[in-house]
């Protein structure tokens, strides 16, 4: 049982992250590979924090997000207005500076490669899925507010938002930024947990596979990121009993699924459908009265159906 | 004076390697548009290939090479029709080839690590290593070697894409890959042709990095340097990635002599530079967005 909560604490984290990127991906169309980067200089910070000044968690949670927040308004500053394929392999630049720049910084605690051990055991299964329903929330809201919007319609036509007045620029970096903040978070809650973390926890491998979940689950939908980060954290661990061959399987999964299923397995839709909760709720005597509102969300439409009424 | 050649010929020694994997980058993205992140397992395969052909079936050094560099050709064939293809038929966006490249290289790495398992290797000495006195420089036989049979494959390769029917192809195609196609051109088949070239450049290369190094499955290292050196000259730029190449391993040479740990951050300060003040790198085309 230990085990099981230990395997969704982790994919806790990893949805964190993958929720930033889900903004970033799916909903304004740049590709990241580098945010394993943002982790680390979330994680660091916080474990710094609490580990010399002893800032209570929370804040500290709150100020990894902040950094991370930072160091990616200058990060998109300079990168932010290259073409698709070249911010990739700006933020891939990014991610591996990052970690090796902290492999280097050799002072107590943070000791360069050999690690930043003794970090307040803060965080737990139940933390980590507050901080992520949070997390789910408060990006819901700013998916179906005017910014969502904005981000959908550069997503779709970078010049076209353009022209009908939408700041492409400033709208891509905020983009960037809260996924940013999103990743800090998530470092920072991954630090907590694990007490020890190195600077090579945080490396390109590390980025591939959180951008891997975001497109597994498919793009442009919270749900996808939930199935994704739950799926790929877990699948490695149920394959376990074949120990060297389970990485094998997870990187043929991935070249089979974004051939065979390249929409993502939540392709673009959110499940909003309760209504299974509803019948549920009906059949308890107490609860039949407040039943879960059935597609509480008004969702914003997929690409398909958004391009069919445009 | 001395020892500011010594370090030169190292450099460019070691940047010879990174030309002939670096050019397998920038010929796919030519005409693909896309960073194939698999062609690093194929370079990693190589080096393994490589060591069990001089330790199992006993074969000489040059024997050897060849042997690699067909088995790699193949190995790059083989990923083409099986992770990439599919995708181009249904003209998937950018990214899809990117993740499936980054699934195809965790599988290749981790069927290393599960079949050979993750010990290093070390290549058998080939020939005597004593090193070669020109005045008051001494270089090695195997920098040597690696230099002058990278420069023969990449002349070898310039020649092929200049002087033949299928060079000329391969160029028409990175030019405009749909109207080629219109001309007649088979892109399908010029693409599995890019695939397999790069591979055997691949298969050479992983050779040479598993003699001067050693063989393990984690090779990322090295061959993201490699494409780092292709951004560098600019990605789909043959004489960049070239250029690139030789550039990176000099200035990382002079580096490390300076201070070691700065060895590979070097390269990717390199890269954001590079992205930052000119992204289509030294040699490549504008990358303007033509809205």
């Amino acid at each position: 049982m230990e085990y099981v909560l230990n395997v969704l604490t982790l994919a806790g984290i990893n949805l964190m992250v993958v929720l930033g990127l889900g903004l970033l991906t799916g909903y304004t169309g740049l590709f990241s590979f580098g945010h394993a980067g943002f982790m680390l200089i979330g994680a660091y910070t916080s474990a710094y924090l609490t580990y010399m000044w002893g800032v209570p968690f929370p804040l500290a949670l709150l100020l990894a997000g902040l950094a991370a927040g930072i160091v990616s308004l200058g990060l998109g500053r300079i990168t932010l207005k290259l073409r698709g394929d070249y911010f990739l392999i700006a933020t891939l630049g990014f991610g591996e500076s990052v970690r090796l720049i902290f492999d280097n910084i050799d002072i107590e605690p943070i000791n360069g490669a050999r690690g930043f051990s003794g970090i307040d055991k803060n965080s737990n299964f139940v933390s980590v899925w507050i901080v992520c329903i949070i997390g789910i929330f408060v990006l819901s809201r700013l998916i179906r507010s005017r910014f969502g919007r904005n981000f959908k319609a550069i997503r779709e036509e970078e010049l076209a938002s353009s022209t009908i007045g939408i700041d492409v620029f400033r709208t891509k970096m905020l983009s960037l930024f809260v996924s940013a903040v999103y990743a800090g978070i998530g470092g920072s809650l991954f630090a907590h947990y694990m007490t020890f973390i190195k600077p090579i926890n945080f490396a390109l491998v590390k980025s591939t596979e959180l951008t891997i979940m975001a497109i597994i689950g498919g793009l442009g939908s919270i749900s996808g990121a939930v199935i994704g980060a739950l799926l790929l954290t877990t699948l490695p661990e149920v394959l376990r009993f074949i120990s060297d061959w389970r990485l094998v399987i997870y990187g043929a999964t991935v070249v089979i699924l974004i051939i065979a299923r390249p929409k993502g397995i939540a392709g673009g839709r959110e499940f909003k459908d309760f209504s299974w909760v509803k019948k549920l709720c009906s059949y308890l005597p107490f609860a039949a009265a407040k039943a879960v509102p059935a597609g509480v969300a008004d969702e914003p439409k997929t690409r398909e159906e958004g391009r069919k009424d445009g | 004076m001395n020892q500011f050649l010594q370090q030169l010929i190292n450099g460019v020694s070691i940047g010879s390697i990174y030309a002939l994997m670096a050019v397998g980058y920038s010929l796919v993205y030519s005409i693909m548009n896309f960073s194939n992140f698999a062609h690093g397992g194929v370079i990693m395969l190589s080096a393994y290939i490589g060591y069990y052909a001089v330790t199992l079936l006993g074969l000489s050094f040059l024997p050897a090479l060849l042997v690699t560099a067909l088995a790699a050709t193949a190995i790059a064939g083989i990923i083409e029709r099986l992770a990439y293809r599919p995708l181009r038929q249904r003209n998937a966006p950018t990214l899809y080839f990117i993740i499936s490249a980054m699934g195809m290289s965790i599988l290749l790495e981790n069927l290393v690590i599960a079949t050979i398992g993750p010990q290093f290797k070390t290549y058998p000495i080939l020939f005597q290593e004593t090193t070669i006195n020109l005045g008051n420089l001494s270089v090695s036989k195997l920098d040597i070697l690696m230099l002058i049979i990278s420069a023969i494959s990449l002349i070898l390769l310039v020649l092929f894409l200049n002087k033949t029917r299928a060079g000329l192809a391969v160029r028409a195609a990175t030019y405009n890959a749909r109207a080629s196609q219109l001309m007649g051109v088979n892109v399908d088949g010029i693409i599995f042709l890019v695939f397999a070239l790069g591979g055997a450049l691949a298969g050479i290369a992983g050779v040479f990095f598993g003699m001067k190094y050693t063989v393990y499955a984690q090779a990322g290292v090295i061959t993201n340097k490699a494409f780092i050196a292709a951004v560098f000259g600019g990605l789909g730029s043959l004489p960049g990635a070239i250029l690139g190449s030789i550039l990176l391993g000099v200035i990382e040479t002079f580096v490390a002599a300076a201070k070691s740990q700065f060895r590979d951050l070097i390269a990717f300060v390199i890269l954001i530079a590079v992205l930052v003040i000119r992204p289509s790198g030294i040699m490549g085309k504008s990358s303007e967005d033509k809205a």
